[in-house]
């Protein structure tokens, strides 16, 4: 047992042996125990093998002005839209300030290859897949898609006009490796 | 704690005697729901649906235990290992289908457990923490119930959890990266399938130990009752070993038949036909919903189309809806009345009917499609629902003249005894 003159050792300064030892040992275990939840907390984000499906090659050449095709990206549905120049127009028409989200059309294609429209089909509210990308299908209000899930309807370049999702489809990176062939990723 | 004149714990065999000393199980469950705990001698009906819960909450777990032997948590696998206990199991289609049920009437039973709080409230002093653990019971019973609807990776499974780990991308910055860490990917998929299954394993056992904690801070001032009296002596109560194992066992009953002919005659009223469509990451169901049981907050949810001041609407809508149920944990102190009972709170009372049925209109709309009529009902429906407990019930507990109280349980016991009585012989 340490006598009170043992413990009250170096008081001058304030602090006693055996604070230092309790502040120090909580402090060690404090960050002990931090460095082992991180990698238990981590190990949910996605794995490697999930993030390793990031690039996906798309044949376009097949789709017809007015069209749209559905195909997927790290498991997530893509719409590839060639647009009409009605619907190029249209979505021009539109002044910026009217929009939730506000972009032009220009921001959403490539340069000189306005026609095709690359967008996730994932609802920006919760996450559906909205309809208007096959034939027949509703295509909302604005003539571009509408989520069935809470009533989305996003025009012709897809972006958000009315309903509760708060940003435009989004589009994912993506390159023309020619005039027929794009890689998304 | 007990009141002072329950019977005491006196064991005579000398084995209950040796584990007395070394263990004093009996002696515990002597004092909670034997002879040793008094109860109010005039609980009506609705004070069954504890124990209800309680019986419900086994049936998952032993069901639960029991369909985790066969099934399979794996995206490729998991649709057909369902289909394989409805198939091939022995007994597995009963098994399934009363585990399915069973959260149905889980819920039911908790619905009415808490709508019997509110009429009576038991949520007041000195029962606050009764009810605070309760809605803890709730928030827990909500997560387990989604994670297990995920498991067979129907359709309905996949789109569920599509669209509620979406909740959690509407929170600004992280909500995005908080979405692909819950999910362990960009859509749900396997590593999804397979930490919801282990949750879904988990979390029931998390309720059981909070549904000790709820008993334990129930036993401590004892149950409430109809009159809202507190108990004043020995003849306001009756022990709860043989009179509420009696009438509890008898409401078990009732409880038992109305779920077993769900599960006989029944089984897939409740749920929804597109979950017996594999999972398919690229088609969304024309028409999605949740189980019934979310229906009131799905529509709440809903009910947020338009951007408001600076919050877009995705987020008035996640906020609105889980501001839904933590209003819940403020109710003891939104309601500042000292008379707990409905039946002496005329004005309340009128209020707690527009509540019900004001719930029950959110629940019809969250079933309907995102249109006309149904989006400007699910607004009126949300605006009452907040200004109920924000506006409506602070005031009415200011403003209330409550009817005239019994003095005791007892008093009040004898005076419908009496009432009765006397119009028993007018009609002789």
């Amino acid at each position: 047992m340490a006598s009170e003159s043992e413990l009250n050792a170096g008081i001058e300064d304030g602090v006693r042996r055996r604070d230092f030892i309790n502040i120090a040992a909580v402090s060690f275990a404090g960050v002990g125990s931090v460095a082992v939840v991180l990698p238990l907390l981590n190990q949910m984000n996605p794995s490697a093998d999930v993030l390793a499906l990031s690039t996906t090659e798309i044949d376009i050449s097949a789709i017809q002005p007015g069209q749209a095709i559905k195909t997927s990206w790290r498991k997530q549905p893509v719409f590839v839209r060639n647009l009409v120049a009605k619907e190029i127009a249209e979505a021009k028409a539109v002044p910026l300030g009217d929009l939730r989200d506000p972009e032009t059309i220009d921001q959403r294609t490539k340069p000189g290859k306005e026609n095709w429209l690359i967008t996730l089909g994932v609802c920006t509210h919760l996450g559906c897949v909205p309809l208007g990308a096959a034939e027949g299908e509703n295509k909302g209000d604005f003539g571009g898609y509408f989520c069935p899930c809470h009533g989305s309807h996003y025009d012709t370049a897809a972006r958000i006009r009315k309903g509760p999702a708060p940003k435009n489809l989004v589009v994912p990176p993506y390159e023309f490796n020619s005039d027929t062939v794009v890689t998304i990723g | 704690m007990s009141f002072p004149w329950a019977k005491p714990y006196e064991p005579t065999h000398p084995l209950m005697k040796w584990m007395d000393e070394k263990l004093p199980i009996p002696r515990l469950v002597y004092n909670a729901t034997g002879p040793g705990y008094p109860v109010p001698r005039n609980l009506n009906y609705f004070w069954n649906f504890g124990v209800l819960a309680g019986a419900a909450l086994m049936i998952q777990i032993i069901t639960g235990i029991v369909l985790a032997m066969h099934y399979a948590a794996n995206a490729s696998v998991a649709f057909n290992s369902v289909e394989h206990i409805m198939r091939d199991v022995n007994a597995g289609w009963f098994i399934r289908y009363a585990h399915m049920n069973g959260a149905s009437m889980f819920f039911i039973v908790v619905y009415l457990h808490i709508f019997r709080g509110l009429y009576y409230g038991s949520y007041k002093a000195p029962r606050e923490m009764v009810w605070l653990l309760g809605v803890v019971i709730f928030l827990l019973m909500m997560a387990t119930a989604f994670m297990g609807y995920v498991l067979p990776w129907g359709q309905m499974s996949f789109w569920g959890a599509q669209v509620i780990t979406g909740f959690f991308s509407a929170i600004p910055i992280v909500g995005e990266p908080v979405r692909e860490w819950l999910l362990g990917g960009f859509v749900p998929d396997n590593a999804t399938l397979n930490r919801f299954f282990s949750l879904h394993y988990l979390l029931p056992f998390v309720i059981l130990g909070v549904i000790i904690l709820h008993i334990w801070a129930l036993h401590i001032p004892g149950s409430s009752n109809p009159t809202g009296i507190e108990v004043k002596d020995e003849q306001d109560t009756v022990p709860f070993h043989p009179y509420y194992t009696a009438k509890d066992g008898f409401g078990v009953g009732v409880f038992l038949l109305i779920f077993v002919a769900l599960t006989f005659f029944s089984p897939n009223t409740l749920g929804h036909a597109d979950n017996y469509i594999p999972a398919n990451s690229l088609s969304t169901p024309a028409h999605i919903v949740p189980e019934w049981y979310f229906l009131p907050f799905y529509a709440i949810l809903k009910a947020f189309t338009f951007n408001f001041l600076w919050i877009d609407a995705k987020l008035w809508g996640v906020i609105a809806m889980f501001a839904s149920i933590a209003l819940l944990f403020f109710l003891p102190w939104l309601d500042s009345s000292p008379i707990k009972s409905s039946n002496y709170r005329p004005l309340y009372r009128i209020f707690f009917w527009i509540l019900v049925a004001d719930v029950l209109l959110l629940g019809w709309c969250g079933m309907q499609p995102a249109e006309q009529p149904w989006v400007i009902l699910s607004q009126l429906g949300a605006i009452y629902y907040f200004a109920h407990f924000l506006v409506i019930l602070p005031i009415v507990s200011r403003i209330e003249r409550p009817l005239p109280m019994p003095n005791s349980i007892t008093e009040a016991v004898l005076a419908k005894h009496a009432t009765d009585v006397k119009s028993a012989s007018a009609t002789a």
